[in-house]
């Protein structure tokens, strides 16, 4: 394989470090998806596969921990209710609200962006400074203020969320789509007369895609966070309604007493879903950006 | 906007780019602070039935009660005149409004909760500045475990939401090892320290992770440059070499990111107030939100998008005046 002295010594030192290194990443990234996979799966059937009925309370069982009950694994919540089975159907609600807010905030942003580096000029400013005011609303305080005036629940807040999650997803789709529309594929074809709606849709959009969805992604994560923490205060999703975010809430005085089961798997949920979503949005927005060059 | 930034003169007849930008950037803040009171003010309008029942939160009004609110809140105006009258009697008076859940005006509710929640931003500042920085440091400077381990407790820390941050430290220091009280504000100087450790920790915890991956990616960078590798070839001693070439030219974006993640506490310490029970005006606005107080959702959003705008403001001008690179390049980019 190697054929001086130093190629030797370099190649025993260097390649079984490298490629440590290539299989223990592949390994984090391939937990990332398992993890996003169970998530979806109990987001898209929890419902069906759940072992009890996750709002059936047996007070009697009230902090019964795992184990202890036949066929009640992770043992009961503060209300006797079975606690696997709650957050396997609190998936559902904890993983749509993020999911509406990525596409929402993705699709607004893919068109303020390339509206922007189309025409540029005076509507790149007056877009480029609208997104700068945005950018001056914290996402949860607009969701709290939303959830005050139109009641609480997720329909509120998730919207609000949208709105303030645009700027983000708009300022880095923009800078790509200038250097993008500055390409000569685009200018040739408009020279050959194609419209620039056609050339926005088929070329421009589809080129940018990667990165599209990688901020989406990671608006996914972030968008998690604080939709769970405006369901922890009371304003989002209602108990009891099985909610990763709620049953940190309704477990707070379990913590106090000392069992703390309820909260701190709810809490484990949305914290191994987010650290899954972060990892692999931002290897796609790594290779999004290295592939625009 | 391009043809502004493009201007490369090294000083023009014309305002200079430093100028150019400052100005811009408290054009923006004003613009933004019209536009976020204008959001908070005009919210009022939009919720569900008429303004009326919205600021007394669905509870039935006599008739005398009815004719005050009227009164006080103009609602007989239009909407821009009122706009108007609203920002003359924040700006001139700081009048924002009356809590219809406690019978008093905001600005007393605000002025006797707000301190709490300045400690707790200061208390969680002093932990991101020491901590967050000082890990950055000490793995950009030490590769291998060291290095390997602060980045994996990072990328951890920075997806843990402050609630549950709350919710785990509650469990271990409090409950469990019983060496933290775990609710409640507590009083006097030792008082509050030891009631806001915990909550300053959990507020901190994601934004310690940023600072953290910031400074560890400045610092690493400022040591690969070529008058760094100059300094150590010409001797001088490794530690005057990190304090005089490394730290202090990656000082520029540590204080930048420092300054937009404290800023980002205005916005969280509703969640972390709450969780711990502190009474502050978080959590006062989280209260007011559950009772449909709408006086003081307003009143207290208003003060934290102020805050919050204008922090943000400040951080981007001492961007600009520490580093007049920026300026010019601003809006190029």
């Amino acid at each position: 394989m190697s054929t001086g002295v130093g190629a030797v010594t370099t190649g025993r030192l260097f390649v079984p470090r490298v490629r440590r290194r290539l299989a223990a990443s592949q390994f984090v990234y391939g937990l990332c998806w398992l993890i996003v996979a169970i998530a979806v799966f109990f987001a898209i059937f929890g419902p069906y596969v759940r072992p009890h009925d996750p709002n059936y309370s047996m007070l009697q069982f009230q902090y019964v921990g795992p184990f202890q009950a036949q066929g009640y694994l992770l043992g009961f919540d503060s209300q006797g209710r079975d606690l696997l089975s709650r957050l396997m159907v609190g998936a559902r609600t904890s993983m749509l609200g993020p999911l509406l807010v990525a596409l929402m905030s993705m699709g607004a942003g893919a068109v303020i962006s390339v509206a922007a580096a189309w025409w540029g000029g005076w509507v790149d400013s007056v877009l480029g400074t609208i997104l700068d005011i945005l950018f001056a609303f914290p996402g949860i305080l607009l969701a709290v203020l939303t959830a005050a005036v139109f009641g609480a629940g997720l329909a509120a807040p998730t919207i609000a969320l949208a709105i303030a999650y645009t700027p983000y997803i708009a300022r880095v789709l923009r800078s790509a789509a200038v250097r993008e529309r500055a390409r000569e594929y685009i200018a040739a074809a408009e020279v050959q007369g194609v419209s620039a709606w056609s050339i926005c849709a088929r070329h421009l959009v589809p080129n940018l895609g990667r990165l599209v969805v990688a901020q989406a992604t990671l608006v996914f994560a972030w968008a998690m966070v604080d939709l769970a923490s405006i369901s922890f205060l009371g304003l989002g999703v209602q108990p009891p309604t099985a909610d990763w975010g709620v049953m940190v809430s309704t477990g707070e005085t379990g913590v106090l007493q000392g069992y703390p089961l309820e909260s701190l798997s709810a809490g484990l949920c949305i914290v191994l879903v987010v650290v899954a979503v972060n990892l692999l949005g931002e290897r796609m927005a790594e290779r999004g950006e290295r592939k625009l060059g | 906007m391009s043809a502004v930034a493009a201007a490369p003169g090294r000083r023009g007849p014309h305002l200079s780019p430093l100028a150019r930008f400052i100005l811009r950037r408290i054009g923006l803040l004003v613009l933004a602070l019209l536009v976020s009171s204008f959001v908070i003010f005009i919210s009022l309008n939009l919720a569900p039935g008429d303004p009326l029942s919205a600021l007394s939160g669905g509870r039935s009004l006599s008739k005398a009660t009815a004719a005050a609110l009227t009164r006080e809140y103009h609602l007989d105006d239009p909407v821009l005149v009122r706009y108007w009258d609203y920002l003359k009697a924040v700006v001139l008076h700081f009048n924002l409004g009356t809590s219809i859940q406690f019978r008093e005006p905001v600005s007393t509710l605000i002025g006797q909760r707000i301190g709490v929640t300045a400690e707790l931003v200061a208390y969680s500042a002093v932990l991101i500045i020491v901590f967050g920085v000082g890990a950055g440091i000490v793995a950009a400077l030490r590769r291998g475990a060291v290095d390997g381990s602060i980045i994996a407790v990072s990328t951890v820390l920075a997806a843990v939401p402050s609630f549950v941050a709350a919710i785990v430290l509650i469990a271990i220091f409090a409950v469990d090892l019983h060496w933290l009280p775990a609710l409640g504000n507590g009083s006097g100087f030792a008082g509050s320290i030891e009631h806001l450790t915990l909550p300053a920790i959990a507020l901190a915890a994601s934004a310690f992770a940023v600072v953290t991956r910031v400074t560890r990616v400045t610092v690493r960078a400022e040591l690969g440059l070529e008058h760094v590798q100059t300094a150590v070839s010409r001797g001088i001693p490794w530690p005057l070499v990190v304090r005089r070439h490394v730290l202090r030219n990656a000082s520029i974006p540590i204080t930048t990111v420092v300054g937009i993640t404290v800023t980002s506490l205005f916005a969280l310490c509703t969640v972390v107030e709450q969780a711990f029970n502190l009474n502050g005006i978080g959590a006062a606005l989280i209260n007011a939100a559950l009772e449909k107080d709408f006086g003081v959702v307003q009143g207290i959003s208003l003060v934290l998008v102020g805050a919050f705008v204008l922090a943000n403001a400040i951080v981007d001008l001492l961007y600009a005046f520490l580093d007049p690179r920026v300026a010019i390049g601003a809006r190029a980019s």
